[in-house]
């Protein structure tokens, strides 16, 4: 009990403490791109807190979702099915490793020039992005099945949706989540650095004017938002992962 | 799928080979590279057939053997390799710094439970901070500088460094611990012979996962800043609308990062080939 | 050489404690081959841990030569059963022997005490081979010929035969005598097989379950050199395999409140 608060005593006491030091740098820095941690939280409350919520952040947010699940969506079905059939999988594994290595920014130009500058281009690069670390790791994690585990479904006779439902999906569920993971953060990228470029709404676009016009207080008010933003996105995937996955965790925890 | 209908072509007189040997080609050494060359040739019949009929448009994406042909032509340029090495540069230096930091914080909070819970909050919350949100700021302190490569493919990198080392400290085995403690082995040897040895793998998968994100980080930062390097290539082509030469830049980046990541499986298969992970046939 | 008095070994646990260890009292004289059984479960692993100084005891002594044990005694070595995870697999076998070496002897003496060593255990050109590369029984070995390097004046054994097949089995357990004889190091040995135990031993110390206490200490009187046919058809052997067959079988038994 006793050592259980001086673990907790020592996590708030030197984040505490870090947390000081920020404070005393920015408040004490005369560089112009310093501003005072003070200044920098309630400006971050005046526009985030939840002025600009509805016209900014729920725009960029609703952006990623449509992009984000479409790519899961598509990068699990199309991943499993690869999977399961080694020929496409042999066929399609060069092109797939391909497009998971290609920088996913480097994408945005063609996509502004194929398809203007709209919102569905935003949408469709976040899905074009985000497709290929789920689909790469679905095939990977369907063809890579445990042989005992697939000849067991076989020997009991599982249909074809049986052993997709509770054997194949569960089994190669670890590395779909996995893909998943980097997918997300490819979203998050992708959602700013699209925003960029000749968008009136939207949390990148607002960081790009705030930089672009020496507005440094809110610079600083959307790179906070951001960063809550990818700590909170973060804990909802762990929370996510954390249930799907409990009997893994548990298995791999019991035999290391 | 359309891309099983392009691999059709060739596969008649393929099936006369595959009757001969009796053993699927998907199964035999070199057949699933085979494959894949077929399967990739296919994909850009299909690329070049998607804008002879139409279904992209031509003067958005040219076909495929222009593509080609343009990325050959590239490789012929000094400016072309600059600016590969340029970005390869930025990229290393970056996960350098990542390295140096990330591996000796990373162990010792992997050894140290005060070091551990001392810091957890802090690295917990700064993780998951999209690297790209720090852009217009490394913008504004370092201009078109390849500065800002180092700083935000390091801030990108050591995450995975730092997080892999702590993997590893903690993983020593513990029947190895008392062996070496049983004989008596000093701190520093232990460190040396046990702790080391133990987290190299954790470091060494680390290195390979950093080693792909620094070059994607790497071409989006000098994509974004400008800053000299393949990205910067990508918007120039871009801009003056040579957009065969910006696709042919896309596929360089591309292949570039499959050569990175091919690479750095090959050196921590061959510096770890006495790790359980490296050895077929036995469970890891 | 091993006083073992009193000692009693209770975990921390959320609920209260766990008694492991509740009284053991027993010695190991010198050159002496004891094995130590009991029922599965029955502190066993505890009791060497306390023994090789990994871990204190709650209460009571364990000491050797007279000298209190409170961290790795500089004359003890052990085995561990998990060869596996007990030889380092980034170091080559004769690196795995020599490494506990490194501050104890100087380089040359070092050398030869290990190339002796891998000699006694029959690995003397496999020095240079992985322990990875070698079968479970061989790995064993070369744990062994690492304890034997060390010059201990005491080895212990912890199940060092649990992990290999029978008849790789039966052979270390021969070699284990015959290094035991050459080195002439005192041996104590836990295991779980009682014809193991009776095979090997000069003395046999039978624990109750957990928590654990002796039950029994019984003189093994059988001929030297033992062998794996002839010892073990000796209705002497037999006899002694019973009885601490029995014994182990009424200490699994619920005791009367």
């Amino acid at each position: 009990m006793s050592a259980r608060a001086g673990r907790l005593g020592l996590e708030v006491g030197v984040t505490a403490l870090i947390f000081a030091a920020i404070w005393l740098f920015t408040t004490s820095s005369d560089s112009y791109l310093v501003v005072a941690l003070p200044d920098m939280l309630s400006r971050f409350r005046e526009v985030w807190l939840f002025d600009r919520v509805g016209s900014d952040l729920v725009p960029s947010l609703v952006r990623m979702t449509y992009g984000y699940v479409t790519a899961v969506v598509v990068g699990v079905v199309v991943g499993v099915a690869i999977g399961l059939m080694p020929l496409l999988r042999a066929l399609t594994h060069p092109l797939i490793s391909f497009m998971r290595a290609v920088p996913p920014i480097a994408l945005l130009p063609p996509a502004i020039i194929v398809l203007g500058l709209g919102n569905s281009m935003r949408v469709f690069i976040i899905a074009f992005v985000c497709v290929w670390p789920v689909l790469l790791n679905a095939a990977d994690g369907t063809a890579e099945l445990n042989k005992t585990l697939t000849d067991t479904a076989r020997v009991y006779g599982l249909s074809i949706g049986q052993r997709l439902r509770f054997v194949i999906l569960p089994a190669a569920s670890p590395r779909i989540f996995a893909g998943m993971r980097t997918s997300l953060s490819f979203a998050v990228l992708l959602l700013v650095t699209s925003e960029w470029i000749a968008s009136t709404n939207g949390v990148g676009s607002f960081l790009i004017q705030a930089q672009q016009t020496f507005r440094i207080t809110d610079m600083w008010a959307a790179i906070i938002l951001l960063g809550l933003l990818g700590y909170s996105l973060n804990q909802v995937f762990s929370l996510v992962e954390r249930r799907v996955l409990r009997w893994h965790l548990r298995s791999t925890a019991t035999s290391a | 799928m359309s891309v099983l209908d392009v691999a059709k072509a060739p596969a008649g007189r393929l099936s006369a080979w595959r009757s001969a040997a009796r053993v699927p080609l998907v199964r035999r050494p070199g057949g699933r590279t085979l494959l894949g060359v077929i399967g990739s040739l296919g994909a850009l019949a299909l690329w070049e057939l998607a804008v002879a009929v139409g279904v992209l448009p031509a003067q958005d994406v040219p076909p495929a053997s222009e593509v080609l042909s343009e990325l050959v032509r590239l490789l012929g340029e000094s400016a072309f390799w600059n600016a590969v090495w340029r970005t390869l540069a930025g990229a290393a230096v970056g996960l350098g710094i990542a390295i140096a930091v990330g591996v000796p914080i990373g162990m010792l909070m992997g050894t140290s439970r005060l070091v551990h819970h001392a810091l957890r909050p802090t690295v917990e919350f700064l993780r998951p901070v999209p690297g790209v949100a720090l852009i217009p700021l490394a913008v504004l302190i370092w201009g078109q500088s390849v500065r800002a490569v180092w700083a935000l493919v390091a801030f990108a990198c050591v995450w995975p460094m730092l997080v892999q080392a702590l993997y590893g400290a903690q993983g020593v085995d513990e029947v190895a611990r008392d062996t070496a403690r049983s004989f008596r082995l000093t701190r520093a040897d232990r460190v040396r012979w046990l702790l080391i040895p133990s987290a190299l793998p954790y470091i060494a998968t680390g290195i390979r996962i950093s080693a792909s994100m620094a070059l994607i980080v790497a071409v989006s930062v000098e994509l974004l800043t400008g800053a000299p390097g393949l990205g910067s290539s990508i918007v120039r082509a871009q801009e003056a609308t040579r957009f065969t030469e910006m696709y042919a830049l896309i596929v360089a980046s591309g292949i570039l990062g499959i050569a990175i990541n091919l690479a750095f499986g090959r050196a921590e298969r061959y510096f770890l080939r006495w790790h359980q992970s490296q050895r077929p046939g036995e469970e890891a | 050489m091993l006083e073992i008095q009193e000692l009693t070994k209770t975990y921390a646990t959320s609920g209260g404690g766990t008694q492991a260890i509740a009284q053991l009292d027993f010695s190991v004289e010198e050159s002496e081959f004891v094995s130590v059984v009991g029922p599965s479960g029955c502190g066993k692993t505890t009791l060497l841990k306390c023994i090789s100084g990994l871990m204190r005891p709650s209460g009571g002594r364990a000491q050797l030569h007279g000298r209190e044990i409170d961290g790795p005694p500089e004359e003890l070595a052990i085995v561990f059963q998990n060869y596996g995870q007990s030889l380092f697999p980034w170091l080559t076998v004769r690196k795995n022997v020599r490494l506990p070496l490194r501050r104890k002897r100087r380089a040359q003496e070092a050398d030869a005490a290990v190339e002796e060593a891998l000699a006694a255990v029959g690995l003397a050109s496999f020095g240079e081979h992985y322990p990875w590369q070698l079968s479970g029984g061989m790995q064993q070995r070369v744990a062994i010929a690492r304890a034997l390097a060390y010059r201990p004046s005491i080895l212990l054994l912890d199940e060092p035969f649990a992990s290999v097949d029978a008849q790789t089995r039966t052979d270390l357990e021969d070699l284990v005598l015959q290094v035991r004889r050459a080195f002439g190091v005192t041996v104590l040995l836990v295991t779980h097989d009682i014809d193991e135990a009776v095979y090997m031993s000069d003395r046999i110390v039978i624990l109750s379950k957990q928590p654990s206490t002796v039950i029994e200490t019984l003189a093994v009187e059988l001929p030297n050199p033992r062998d794996q046919i002839a010892t073990k058809e000796l209705a002497e052997f037999a006899h002694l395999r019973a009885h601490v067959y029995r014994a182990i079988m009424r200490a699994h038994e619920p005791v009367p409140v």
